[in-house]
């Protein structure tokens, strides 16, 4: 894909760190908010998605290379799997939510009924969903860059 | 004229299609579901056990984290396989 028009550049570049700000507070308050590791992760993906087809992919292939995307994949689903074997190891089964009601590391219990949102709850949740967030955006972003790049030979395609 | 092969379809379409509507008449009501005891259980107790204001991501990542587990996994073998199909080669190819 060729790079597009100083316009969209110049759009893409104001709206840019609003998206990536707001996927990253749907990530980080999954437990309080709808939404969570996938749906944050998405949004930013999309406002890579964005900047991708701004300045097109011989620009954005030199940024960033779709190893480095596969390496943070990786670390993602590590980071997912070990907190459920960590379960297992402190708690009692697999995907146990062993941090609860430990007080620290989100691990307060919040009254029951609709209560102010605080963050610090939740236990193993949040960084579940960090982990889930890392790699929905890498993930996503390693399928668009890969496929993007992959039409340099057609017609049109630089 | 219609073929074998239309007629079947038309046929199999015509029974999905009564099947469907005949379900709609039979579904319980918006928001009173047949059997709601797993319901009020994760209502009244998500926030005691999890500890998460938001009930659903209880739901997603603690009572059912397999099921994240294997949505994960989906994601990992597509990108697996789109970088392997189309991963970069060499110049005279």
């Amino acid at each position: 894909m060729t790079e597009m028009s100083k316009i969209v550049k110049t759009i893409t570049n104001i709206a840019f760190p609003f998206v990536l700000i707001y996927g990253l507070y749907v990530i980080s308050h999954g437990h309080l908010t709808p939404g969570g590791g996938f749906q944050g992760g998405a949004v930013v993906a999309s406002g890579l998605a964005m900047i991708l087809v701004a300045y097109g992919s011989n620009w954005a292939i030199k940024k960033v290379k779709e190893k480095d995307l596969s390496i943070f994949e990786s670390l993602g689903a590590i980071g997912f799997i070990s907190l459920a074997i960590l379960g297992l190891i402190f708690g009692s089964v697999f995907f146990k939510n062993f941090l609860t009601g430990k007080e620290i590391l989100f691990g307060k219990i919040p009254e029951f009924g609709s209560t102010i949102a605080n963050i610090n709850t939740a236990g193993v949740i949040p960084w579940m969903n960090f982990a889930v967030g890392l790699k929905v955006i890498a993930g996503l972003f390693a399928i668009v860059l890969v496929m993007a790049y992959g039409t340099r030979h057609l017609k049109g395609g630089a | 004229m219609f073929s074998n092969r239309d007629l079947f379809g038309a046929l199999f379409l015509s029974v999905v299609a009564g099947f469907l509507i005949f379900s709609i008449f039979t579904i319980h009501p918006f928001g009173f579901p047949n059997t709601p005891e797993m319901d009020d259980y994760i209502i009244n107790n998500c926030q005691e056990e999890t500890g998460a204001n938001n009930g659903v991501t209880s739901v997603v990542f603690d009572y059912r984290g397999m099921d994240t587990l294997g949505e994960a996994t989906v994601l990992f073998t597509a990108v697996a396989a789109v970088v392997m199909l189309l991963r970069r080669v060499k110049k005279n190819d």
